[in-house]
C-alpha cells in the first residue's frame, strides 16, 4: 500500500500518522506539501490532525482551499481512499467532500482524553477488521468535535449505513449529533473522524485498537 | 472601497459561546438580556470602485471562504 | 534628562548617573530606553545574580549550564536533553489567556533556538483563594492560554502543579517548563562571532505590543495596573509553528553562527546579548525591520515585545538559503545589520544614529547589587497540638477534595498531552514519562515546591522543593539529570524578602549538591507584590531525569489484588505546615518537615533500583497530605482498594508530611525479598497492607469505597470552576 500525508502549515500530527502507517504496514508514507499541486501516485490519502493555519477563521476552512486539494478531489472522485482524522476531518467537511460540519465541543473547552467509540459500520476499506458492534478506544483531542447536519443529512448517513464511528453512550466529548464520531462519504472511499487511531496502535500508550484501521486498508489496497 | 462582512450562525443552529454570553451578562445584572448569538466581522478592502462589482465579488468570499454555509449565513455592507 | 522619565523607566539616580558617566554624555530616549530594559531586573538579574553563583551548575552529564537560552544535558547516544522553566506572571494577572499562551510561547522559543524539537511541556501555576473573586476567571483564562497555544504547536503539556492561596491574590505565578530533544553535535548558541556577518531577522512583523513589558515584569503591581492592557502581547501560535519549522530546516544547513529568540526586551537584548557573549559589536539598520503599525518610532521598535520573532547572525553568503527556508514557511525574513568589530550597539533609523552604545555597558557592566537582607530562623521544632478525636475518614475525604489536593483533571483534559505518541504516563503520576521518539528511552519530568513550607523556612523548603523533584523522578523509575528553577519572590528591596531569596538559593544548592541535581537554566521572577503584600517564596523546580528503559517505569495504580503494600522511609508524624494542619484544623503554623539528603538519597536510590530489577512498578511518593492520602490516590488511580494493618491509627503517622517516603506495592513473593533488601541496605521499611476490593479499609475505623473517594477528589474543581457565571474558559480560547 503506497500513502501519502498531507502536511499543512501547523498541521502537528503528521509526523504521529506518518508513525502509525510505517508501525503497521512496514512502509513509510510520502510527506506531501500543501503547495504543490499534484498528490503522488499513492492508494491511500490521509490528512492529518493539528491547527492547519492556527485554526484561524475556521477549523479546516483555509486548508480546503489549498492547491494540494485540488487534485486530492479528483483523486478522491477517482476512487483514491481518502482518510481524515481531527483537524483532517475538519479540512473534508470544508472541502465539501463529507456532509456536516463540526462546531465547537459542547462545553466550549479543548477535551484531550481517550473515549469509547462503537463501530457501527464495518463494510468500508477502513472497517472491515473491526465487526460491527465492537467498542474501540481512541483518544480525542480537540476543540471543535461538535457534528452538526441537517436531521435529513444525518437519517440519510444512518440509512446508507455511512456513520463509521459513534462515541459509547455517556461517552460523548463534545456534544455531536447522534453521537456521530466518523462518517464515510457516497462512495465510501473517503473518513473522516475526530477520534486519533493513529494514536492508538502503541500498547505503551494503552491502546492498539487504531491499528485494525489501518490493517484494513493495507489488506485491501495492497 | 472598504467593506464588512458580517458572518453568523443561522437561525435554529446551536450557538454556545451565544449561550455563554448570555449567561454572563445575566449574572452581571443584565436581567433584560434573552438570546444571545454572536459572530465574526471582516473588514476588507478592495481595489474596485463598482460597487455592483464589489458586491458580487464578496458574496463568492463568502461562499468560498469567509463563511460555512452550512451553519452560517453572511451580510455584506459597503462602505465609502 | 527629566527626572520623572528616569524614574518611568524603571531606573535610579545612581543608574542614570552610571549610564552617564558610561556614556560620557546624556543618553538619548531611545537609549534610556535600551538601558531601562537591559538593566531591568528581568533582564540582569542585579538582586539575584550575586547569589546564584551559589548554585551548583556543574556535572558530568552538563553540556550547557545557565546563560544560554535553556540548560542542555546529556543522555547518551548522541542526544541531549534541552530544557528551561520561565514566568510570565505578570502579564497573566492582567490578561491571563494571552498572558499564559505567549509565556508558553516564549519558552518554547528558548528551548527551539537552541536546536532542539520541543517534546513536552510542563507548567507550575499559583492562583489566589479560591473564594476570591478573581480566581476563577484566572484559572480558566490561563488554563485556556496554556492549552490554545501548546495545542496548536502540537507539543503535549504533560503535567505540572497548581496551588491556590489568598498569598496569590494579587499576584499570579505562571510558570511554564518546556522540554526538547536534540543532537549533541546541533546545538545552537547565542554569541555573535566574527565581523561583517549579516544580522538577520525572521518571524512575525514587529508592531507595538508590550512595549516596556520586561520593565513591568521587574515593578510592583499597584492598583492601576489594570490600565496597563495595552502592553500585554498577543501570542500567534500558528507563526510560532512555522517559525519552529523554519528554523529546524535551517538548523539542518550550516548556515547559522548565532541565534536568539527575541523575548522580553525584543530586539534590544537579543541583539546586546548577541554581541556581548560574541564580543563584537552589532549595527543595526531599523528601516529595514519588518513592521506591522504604521509610524513606528526607532524607540518602540527597539522596545518592542511582539512575539513569534528571531534574531540570527549567517554565515556570510548564506542568506539566500535561510531567506528560501523562511519564505517557504511564509514568514518574514529581513537583514536588518552586521556585526561588527567595534565592540559598540549602533541603531540607525530614517539615516540617522539613534543609539550608539558600548555593547558591555549593556551586559557586564550592569548593575549588580548586594542588597541587605534578614534571614528569618528556623521555627521552633515543638510538638504540633492537634484535636486527636477526629474521625479519620472525614479528614480524608475533606483532604481529598481539598482545592490543593483535589484531582487537576479538569485542567489537563484541556491541554492535547498525547500527541506525539510519546506520552507514556499522562498527567496525574508522579512524574510525566515522555519516550524519546524513536529510541526506548525515556525522560521523567516533574515541577515541584511546596511554597507554604519556603514560608515557614526558606531554607528547609527549598531543599525540600529540590528533594520532591527528585523523590518524583525516582518514583517512575528514572535517574534525576537536572533542573532548571524559577525563582518567585516578592520586592527584593525589602530585607525580609531579600531574606528569603537568599536562604531559598542556598537551600537549592545544599540539595542540588547533595542529590548531584546541578541547576542547568532557570529564572528569576521578582517584585511578585501587590500593595506591600508579598506572595509566599515560590522557587518552583522543574526536575528531568531518564530512564534508560521506558518499559521499566512505575506508576501510581494499584494494579492487583493481593499486591503488598510496603512504606519505604522513616515516619516521624511531622505535622507543621501540612496539609492536615490548614484544612482540617485551619493552621498555618509550625515547622514544616526536615529534609535529610543523605536519607533522601538512600531511600530514592533504593526505590528505583526495585524498579529497575522489576519488583515493583506501583510507587508512589509521599508529600502534601502524607501517607493515607497517598495511598487514597493510588487506590483511585487504579480503580483497587486496599485492606491496611498499620502500626499507629493517629492524625501524625496518616497525614503527617515527612520527607524521602515512598508507598510501593508489590507481589507477595517479592515483598519478602524487598524488605529483606531494604533491611540490608539500612533503608526502614514496613509492610502496611495489601491491594484487596473495592474500598480502602482500615479495620475498626475506617471503610471506604474506592468509588466514593474518587468522587471526592475528581468533583471539586469541575464544580468550582462551573461557578464561574462568564465560564470564562470558553470565551477566551475562542
Amino acid at each position: 500500500m503506497k500513502c501519502a500525508v498531507i502536511v499543512f502549515p501547523a498541521s502537528n500530527c503528521d509526523r504521529d500518522a506518518h508513525d502509525a502507517i510505517m508501525h503497521v504496514t512496514g512502509t513509510p508514507p510520502q510527506m506531501v506539501w500543501h503547495g504543490d499541486s499534484e498528490v503522488p501516485d499513492v492508494d491511500l490519502i490521509v490528512l492529518p490532525g493539528g491547527f492547519s493555519y492556527g485554526d484561524y477563521l475556521r477549523c479546516g476552512a483555509m486548508a480546503a482551499h489549498s492547491r494540494i486539494m485540488t487534485d486530492i478531489r479528483r483523486k478522491a472522485g477517482e476512487g483514491v481512499a481518502v482518510l481524515g482524522i481531527c483537524n483532517g476531518f475538519q479540512i473534508l467537511t470544508e472541502a465539501g467532500l463529507l456532509p456536516g460540519t463540526l462546531m465547537r465541543n459542547a462545553g466550549l473547552k479543548f477535551v484531550c482524553r481517550p473515549v469509547e467509540l462503537v463501530v457501527d459500520e464495518s463494510q468500508s476499506l477502513f472497517t472491515r477488521n473491526y465487526s460491527r458492534g465492537e467498542r474501540v478506544t481512541f483518544p480525542v483531542a480537540h476543540g471543535e468535535g461538535n457534528y452538526f447536519a441537517s436531521d435529513d443529512v444525518l437519517d440519510r448517513l444512518e440509512a446508507e449505513g455511512r456513520v463509521a464511528f459513534r462515541y459509547a453512550e455517556g461517552e460523548n466529548p463534545n456534544g455531536s449529533a447522534r453521537n456521530i464520531a466518523g462518517i464515510l462519504n457516497e462512495k465510501r472511499n473517503v473518513l473522516g473522524l475526530m477520534p486519533h487511531p493513529e494514536r492508538a496502535c502503541d500498547p505503551l500508550l494503552g491502546s492498539v485498537s487504531g491499528r485494525a484501521m489501518f490493517q484494513s486498508l493495507l489488506e485491501k489496497l495492497s | 472601497m472598504r467593506a464588512r462582512v458580517f458572518v453568523t450562525l443561522k437561525p435554529g443552529v446551536l450557538d454556545p459561546q451565544g449561550k455563554a454570553i448570555g449567561h454572563a451578562l445575566n449574572s452581571l445584572g443584565f436581567k433584560s438580556v434573552g438570546d444571545v448569538r454572536q459572530g465574526k466581522v471582516i473588514d476588507l478592502e478592495l481595489a474596485e470602485t463598482d460597487r455592483e462589482k464589489a458586491s458580487a465579488s464578496l458574496r463568492d468570499m463568502c461562499e468560498k471562504l469567509l463563511a460555512n454555509t452550512v451553519i452560517e449565513k453572511y451580510d455584506i455592507e459597503l462602505r465609502s | 534628562m527629566i527626572p520623572n522619565n528616569i524614574a518611568a523607566h524603571g531606573l535610579s539616580a545612581d543608574e542614570y548617573a552610571r549610564i552617564q558617566q558610561l556614556l560620557g554624555r546624556d543618553p538619548n530616549l531611545v537609549e534610556l530606553g535600551i538601558f531601562s530594559v537591559m538593566w531591568s531586573e528581568h533582564c540582569s538579574y542585579k538582586s539575584t545574580r550575586a547569589h546564584l553563583r551559589r548554585l551548583p551548575v556543574t556535572g558530568p552529564q552538563v553540556i550547557q549550564g545557565p546563560g544560554e537560552n535553556a540548560g542542555v544535558v546529556d543522555i547518551g547516544d548522541g542526544d541531549v536533553v534541552v530544557f528551561k522553566m520561565e514566568s510570565h506572571n505578570h502579564p497573566s494577572f492582567i490578561e491571563p489567556y494571552q498572558g499564559a499562551a505567549t509565556g508558553v510561547g516564549g519558552i518554547m522559543r528558548d528551548v527551539f533556538t537552541m536546536g532542539a524539537r520541543p517534546v513536552a511541556m510542563m507548567n507550575a501555576l499559583r492562583f489566589g483563594a479560591p473564594d476570591h473573586e478573581k480566581t476563577r476567571h484566572l484559572v480558566s483564562g490561563v488554563v485556556a492560554g496554556i492549552g490554545g497555544y501548546g495545542n496548536c504547536m502540537g507539543v503535549p503539556t504533560v503535567g505540572g502543579e497548581v496551588n491556590f492561596h489568598s498569598a496569590y491574590n494579587g499576584n499570579i505565578l505562571v510558570n511554564a517548563m518546556c522540554v526538547g530533544l536534540a543532537r549533541r553535535d546541533r546545538i545552537f548558541k547565542s554569541a555573535a562571532k566574527g565581523i561583517g556577518n549579516p544580522v538577520v531577522y525572521v518571524g512575525s512583523k514587529t508592531g507595538r505590543d508590550g512595549i516596556h513589558g520586561a520593565t513591568m515584569a521587574s515593578a510592583e503591581f499597584s492598583e492601576d495596573s489594570e490600565e496597563k492592557r495595552p502592553t500585554v502581547q498577543v501570542g500567534d501560535p500558528f507563526t510560532e509553528k512555522l517559525l519552529l519549522e523554519a528554523c529546524l530546516e535551517l538548523m539542518s544547513t550550516d548556515a547559522i553562527i548565532a541565534i536568539q529568540d527575541m523575548g522580553a526586551a525584543g530586539l534590544t537584548s537579543s541583539s546586546a546579548e548577541m554581541a556581548g557573549k560574541g564580543g563584537t559589536g552589532i549595527d543595526l539598520d531599523l528601516d529595514r525591520v519588518p513592521q506591522r503599525e504604521n509610524d513606528m518610532t526607532a524607540y518602540e521598535m527597539m522596545l518592542s515585545e511582539s512575539q513569534e520573532r528571531m534574531l540570527m547572525v549567517l554565515k556570510p553568503g548564506r542568506e539566500g538559503v535561510a531567506e528560501t527556508i523562511f519564505r517557504k514557511w511564509e514568514l518574514d525574513f529581513a537583514v536588518i545589520g552586521k556585526t561588527t568589530g567595534t565592540g559598540r550597539m549602533i541603531v540607525r533609523h530614517k539615516g540617522a544614529v539613534v543609539a550608539d552604545i558600548p555593547v558591555n555597558a549593556l551586559s557586564d557592566e550592569a548593575p549588580v547589587y548586594q542588597r541587605p537582607f534578614t534571614a528569618k530562623s528556623s521555627p521552633a521544632r515543638t510538638p504540633v497540638e492537634i484535636d486527636p478525636g477526629r474521625d479519620i475518614a472525614e479528614s480524608l475525604l475533606k483532604l481529598l477534595a481539598c482545592p490543593d489536593l483535589c484531582s487537576r483533571r479538569w485542567i489537563w483534559e484541556q491541554y492535547d498531552y498525547s500527541v506525539m505518541t510519546d506520552s507514556v504516563q499522562p498527567p496525574g503520576g508522579d512524574a510525566a514519562v515522555v519516550r524519546v521518539h524513536g529510541t526506548n528511552k525515556a525522560l521523567a519530568i516533574t515541577t515541584d515546591v511546596t511554597p507554604r513550607y519556603c514560608r515557614a523556612d526558606p531554607f528547609e523548603g527549598a531543599k525540600q522543593a529540590v528533594a520532591e523533584a527528585w523523590r518524583n523522578l525516582t518514583a517512575v523509575g528514572a535517574s534525576p539529570l537536572a533542573v532548571t528553577d524559577n525563582l518567585n519572590f516578592g520586592n527584593p528591596e525589602r530585607p525580609e524578602t531579600m531574606g528569603e531569596i537568599v536562604r531559598c538559593i542556598d537551600g537549592i544548592a545544599e540539595a542540588c549538591r547533595a542529590l548531584s541535581f546541578p541547576v542547568v537554566s532557570g529564572n528569576c521572577s521578582l517584585y511578585n507584590e501587590t500593595g506591600g503584600e508579598p506572595i509566599l517564596p515560590t522557587p518552583a523546580i522543574g526536575g528531568v531525569g531518564l530512564m534508560d528503559d521506558v518499559a521499566r517505569e512505575a506508576s501510581i495504580g494499584f494494579k492487583r489484588n493481593g499486591d503488598v503494600l510496603i512504606l519505604i522511609g522513616e515516619a516521624r508524624g511531622e505535622l507543621g505546615q501540612s496539609l492536615y494542619l490548614r484544612e482540617i484544623e485551619s493552621r498555618e503554623d509550625g515547622p514544616p518537615p526536615r529534609v535529610d539528603l543523605a536519607v533522601e538519597k538512600r531511600n530514592g536510590d533504593f526505590v528505583r533500583a526495585l524498579i529497575r530489577s522489576g519488583r515493583t512498578n506501583t510507587v508512589h511518593d509521599l508529600s502534601d497530605g502524607g501517607l493515607l492520602i497517598a495511598i487514597a490516590e493510588m487506590a483511585i488511580a487504579g480503580g483497587l482498594g486496599a485492606m491496611l494493618d498499620l502500626p499507629d491509627r493517629a492524625a501524625p503517622f496518616l497525614f503527617g508530611e515527612d520527607q524521602a517516603r515512598y508507598v510501593i506495592a508489590a507481589a507477595p513473593d517479592a515483598a519478602e525479598t524487598v524488605l529483606s533488601d531494604a533491611a540490608a541496605h539500612g533503608v526502614p521499611a514496613i509492610r502496611i497492607g495489601k491491594c484487596d476490593g473495592d474500598r480502602l479499609i482500615i479495620t475498626g475505623r475506617l471503610s471506604i469505597p474506592v468509588a466514593r473517594m474518587r468522587s471526592a477528589h475528581e468533583s471539586w474543581l469541575p464544580s468550582f470552576m462551573a461557578g464561574d457565571p462568564a465560564s470564562r474558559a470558553g470565551l477566551a480560547a475562542s
